[in-house]
């Protein structure tokens, strides 16, 4: 397939991702979205990794990845925390920091 | 060594005094203090004499020197330097003031020996006769207004020394008030001038001023006169400048008898002196001067027969003959104004001292109506006070006579309305005689009262606690109030030194300039005055003989009434003031000058204050700028803080709004 | 051929994207999102990079969603109604996705990028396979490969610190083991692994009596109310 295709679906995927983003409010599947999205972008490396034909898109998609994964660790060691300290797990619920 | 060496020299030595003094005063109070000072200007007079030495040996039409230390700032339009001038008026300036106040130094030594601050007199002292001899030697009008402000910082500090006392305080800041008007008008007068002359040299205007640089421009050097003369008028007391003099005797009476007698007040006079090109060419200002002055003599001598403080009397005294010697040089008798102003400063000095050594037998109390009955108790005092009063009055062989009879005889030889001067001027005459020795035989003759009893035992009397003499309130004799030791002249050996030198100055040095006989003021003096235009004024023989016999009657007669009044029948001055009460509490209220200039400046100022204090402060300053900034600071904070709501899911809807733009900037930028 | 399988791959992805989105339960959600991981990694073999598509299958589909599941199962399913303004942000939401996606294409369609109407550089042997990746890995990126490992450790510290337990708070370890709390009576010699480890003991005075009566607290399904609420308080 032409590598047009490719990029097509990739900015369908992130814009899913971002609408579930915006629209969720469990912060875990909020970050669900958001692993949507980092895929959406790794999808993009690679196909141009490809169109180039050197293996430089692939290691970049290789350490977003790697990113991906300490992101969700933190991410998730939050969410652990706050629901320890019976706070309800909703994003809108979670405003304290406003001004 | 050169002349200017020399004037470099007269400058140098206070300077080193007032540092020497200041920086170590700690450990020098007391003793080493008064000897460092003393010697400090002693050796200035003698660096002056030395000088005049030196000036004698030159030519005589070249006997204006200067000397540039280093320039400041020589531009196209300003040529601003560190030069003195060394000429007959300013060697004359020069001689008269580190002369007297090598006297008036000693003579503090022993008044100021109990005081807490003896080292900070002294150093503010010696820092007085500094910035006086510059505001003397000046050569440019930059190094004039620097000495004239450094003598009115000067004559700030040393009224206000017993800072402790609010009376002291508030005269102090009264006379530099007062000052910085006189300030304002020096400066502003010197720009006028300096946009057409060209230079702040001196010589250099002045020479600019005969090409005629003023020609199209008179109404500029008018202008820059008059304002000239504002500053003159403020520094030495003047209509309507004067009610800053009769507050600053609250200062201790040696620095009335150097600042506000013998040198500071003298410097309206020096200054028209040495502006004489300009205010000849420019007589409107002139004139002005001349009316003024004699104003001041009349009004001065009026207020003076019904003051009750002693210091008081002769500081209106001294306004008085401020107001001769400013009428003399508007006239254009430099040399007899000069010659009247050097042997003022002798008696006044004189008069002045012999003031402190009977309130130092008071114990401090300065009224008239406290006094009385000293004569046997005070002999020396007595004797200078008679002197002194003898010269002040005008009564030949004192030098008083010979010097005010040459204003007037000057005064009267330019003719035309100059005859109403001359006329009021030994109507002042009179009245001086009459006031002068009203304070005499007030203070000496009569019944003797407790103090000068206690003093015929032996011992100077002793007040229970020490107290005000302004308005009698309680105080003690810590730092910033007066020493617990009381002095009188008839005890201590440098007083009566320096009050002898003094008094035999004041009889003797009309032998200067007795008409038809000697002339040497004004021979040593032509070498400035020459280009003046008065240079051939000359009253004529008939009117010289009229005016001193004129002179010695009116004195002479003034003392008679006086003795008759306060002496041979001593009621009588009560019987006149419950006669004439109406004008006795004009005069003694000096003519209501205070209460008008309170009126008319004072409270409109203050009320101005008031005003922007309660108004425009508030209102504007703080409501709309200050208020204003922080409330547009406020709003914009607070329409920006509403983006911070808290939701997360508004934070990334934000974003990718943000980064959609970007996209959408990219593209529109890209096709 | 390849082109079948790209549209096979392809709808796999955004099925499984549009169910993270879309699906109420986060269990499902997550179970969703290995559905599209494994589809991109389909993707990703149909692009030649062969060790990336390896590497998303063991670490994003095979460790991540795995930790995502333990997290789910700790917190719960946390389905919430929409609050108040939730329909309108979403519709807002959409719109700004839509416009967002549109602009996108704009972008990479309309904007001339080179060869993307083509299939890419003609094909290397090894290019994306685990010696190319390695070679590029040690040599030209061997910064952000140390970066990427100093990385990891920071968030695995970083993950600790946020979700351990503070100070002052019970941890399991102080409350005696209660077998009764955690487990279904079962009769005896059944074979469980509570009988074998000694748990489990029998009543003294009828060995070959089942038991039946020991009272047993009802059997927790997700977090109940009460016993959690005290479970927590005796943690933290």
């Amino acid at each position: 397939m032409d590598l047009g295709w490719y990029l097509v679906v990739s900015a369908l995927i992130f814009c899913i991702g971002a609408g579930g983003v915006l629209t969720r409010r469990n912060p875990l599947v909020i970050l669900l979205c958001l692993e949507l999205m980092l895929n959406a972008a790794n999808l993009a490396l690679i196909a141009f990794s490809r169109m180039h034909g050197n293996a430089d898109g692939q290691i970049f998609a290789l350490i977003v990845m790697v990113v991906a994964a300490c992101e969700v660790a933190v991410g998730l060691g939050l969410i652990v925390a706050i629901f320890r300290r019976k706070l309800p797990i909703d994003v809108d619920e979670l405003k304290e920091l406003q001004g | 060594m050169s002349t200017t060496t020399w004037g470099w020299l007269v400058l140098a030595f206070p300077l080193a005094g007032t540092i020497i003094i200041g920086l170590g005063h700690k450990r020098l109070a007391r003793g080493p203090a008064g000897a460092i000072g003393t010697l400090a200007i002693l050796l200035a007079f003698a660096s002056a004499v030395a000088s005049l030495v030196s000036l004698q040996d030159h030519e005589e039409n070249a006997r204006q020197l200067t000397s540039s230390l280093w320039d400041y700032a020589v531009t196209g339009s300003v040529d601003a330097r560190l030069a003195i001038l060394v000429d007959p008026l300013s060697v004359f300036m020069m001689l008269v003031v580190t002369g007297v106040s090598t006297l008036i130094h000693l003579y503090s030594i022993s008044y100021m020996k109990s005081d807490r601050g003896n080292a900070r007199y002294f150093a503010y002292l010696n820092f007085f006769v500094f910035s006086m001899l510059v505001l003397v030697l000046a050569a440019n009008f930059l190094l004039l207004i620097v000495g004239w402000a450094f003598v009115g910082a000067a004559s700030y500090l040393l009224i206000s020394f017993w800072y402790r006392r609010d009376t002291a305080t508030k005269a102090g800041i009264k006379a530099f008030v007062i000052n910085v008007v006189g300030d304002v008008g020096l400066v502003l007068g010197t720009f006028f001038i300096l946009r057409h002359s060209g230079t702040l040299d001196f010589l250099g205007t002045f020479h600019a001023v005969e090409e005629g640089a003023f020609a199209s421009h008179d109404g500029a050097l008018v202008a820059g006169c008059l304002l000239l003369l504002v500053g003159a008028f403020a520094k030495s007391a003047q209509l309507p400048l004067h009610t800053w003099l009769p507050d600053a005797m609250e200062g201790p009476t040696p620095v009335s008898s150097l600042i506000h007698a013998a040198t500071m007040v003298t410097a309206g006079v020096y200054l028209i002196s040495r502006m004489h090109p300009l205010f000849e060419a420019a007589p409107a200002a002139a004139n002005v001067g001349a009316i003024v002055g004699c104003a001041t003599l009349f009004v001065a001598g009026t207020i003076a027969l019904t003051q009750t403080d002693i210091k008081r009397v002769i500081a209106y005294s001294t306004m008085s003959q401020i107001g001769y010697m400013i009428m003399g040089v508007s006239a254009g008798a430099y040399a007899a104004g000069m010659f009247h102003l050097m042997t003022h400063a002798f008696f006044k000095a004189l008069l002045f001292m012999a003031a402190g050594s009977i309130i130092g037998a008071m114990a401090g109390a300065q009224s008239l109506d406290k006094m009385s009955g000293f004569k046997r108790s005070m002999p020396f005092t007595f004797g200078c006070f008679v002197v002194g009063g003898l010269a002040l009055s005008g009564v030949p062989p004192f030098s008083g006579f010979f010097s005010k009879d040459e204003i007037l005889a000057m005064v009267g030889a330019r003719e035309g309305w100059f005859t109403v001067l001359y006329v009021v001027g030994y109507v002042g005459a009179f009245l001086t005689g009459i006031y002068t020795w009203r304070m005499i035989f007030r203070a000496f003759f009569n019944r003797p009262c407790e103090e000068a009893v206690e003093l015929e035992h032996g011992h100077i009397a002793h007040a229970e606690y020490p107290t005000n003499p302004a308005n009698g309130e309680r105080e003690d004799t810590d730092v910033g109030f007066p020493g617990p030791e009381h002095v009188i002249a008839e005890r201590a050996m440098p007083m009566k030194v320096a009050m002898g030198l003094l008094a035999v100055g004041a009889t003797i040095l009309g032998v200067l300039q007795i008409p038809f006989v000697t002339e040497v003021v004004t021979n040593f003096l032509e070498p400035t005055f020459e280009d003046s235009k008065y240079v051939h004024l000359h009253a004529s023989d008939g009117m010289i003989w009229l005016g001193m016999v004129l002179g010695t009657v009116l004195a002479l007669a003034g003392i008679a009434i006086a003795h008759f009044i306060w002496v041979r029948k001593p009621g009588t001055s009560a019987a006149l003031q419950a006669r004439f009460s109406g004008l006795h509490r004009f005069l003694v209220n000096k003519w209501y000058f205070d209460e008008l200039i309170d009126f008319l400046v004072v409270r409109p100022w203050a009320a101005l204050g008031t005003f922007c204090r309660t108004w425009f402060e508030r209102a504007v300053v703080d409501g709309v700028f200050v208020g204003g900034a922080t409330g547009v600071v406020r709003a914009g904070s607070a329409a920006v803080r509403a983006i911070q709501t808290g939701f997360l899911r508004y934070y990334a809807a934000l974003l990718l709004l943000g980064g959609g733009a970007v996209v959408l900037y990219f593209l529109i930028a890209s096709s | 051929m390849s082109a079948v399988i790209f549209f096979i791959a392809a709808i796999g992805a955004l099925a499984g994207a549009i169910g993270v989105v879309a699906l109420r339960n986060p269990f499902y959600s997550v179970l969703a999102l290995v559905e599209h991981l494994i589809s991109l990694s389909a993707l990703f073999l149909l692009l030649r990079a062969e060790f990336l598509a390896a590497a998303q299958v063991i670490v994003y589909a095979g460790a991540v969603t795995v930790l995502y599941v333990f997290v789910v199962s700790y917190v719960g399913d946390g389905t919430v109604p929409l609050g108040p303004g939730g329909a309108r942000l979403r519709n807002v939401a959409m719109l700004f996705v839509g416009m967002l996606f549109v602009e996108l294409c704009i972008a990479l369609l309309g904007s001339g990028l080179q060869a993307i109407d083509g299939k890419g550089a003609p094909y290397v042997p090894g290019f994306g396979s685990p010696e190319a990746i390695g070679e590029a890995l040690l040599t030209k990126f061997l910064f952000p490969f140390e970066l990427a490992s100093l990385l990891l450790l920071v968030a695995a510290v970083g993950a600790v610190m946020l979700a351990r337990r503070r100070q002052g708070g019970t941890t399991l370890d102080d409350v005696p083991y209660d077998a009764t709390r955690y487990i279904t009576p079962r009769s005896l010699f059944s074979g469980t692994m509570a009988e074998a480890v000694g748990a489990l003991k029998p009543p003294i005075e009828e060995p070959t009596k089942p038991r039946p009566e020991a009272p047993v607290p009802a059997p927790t399904r997700g977090p109940s109310p009460v016993s959690d609420t005290s479970e927590h308080s005796q943690e933290d």
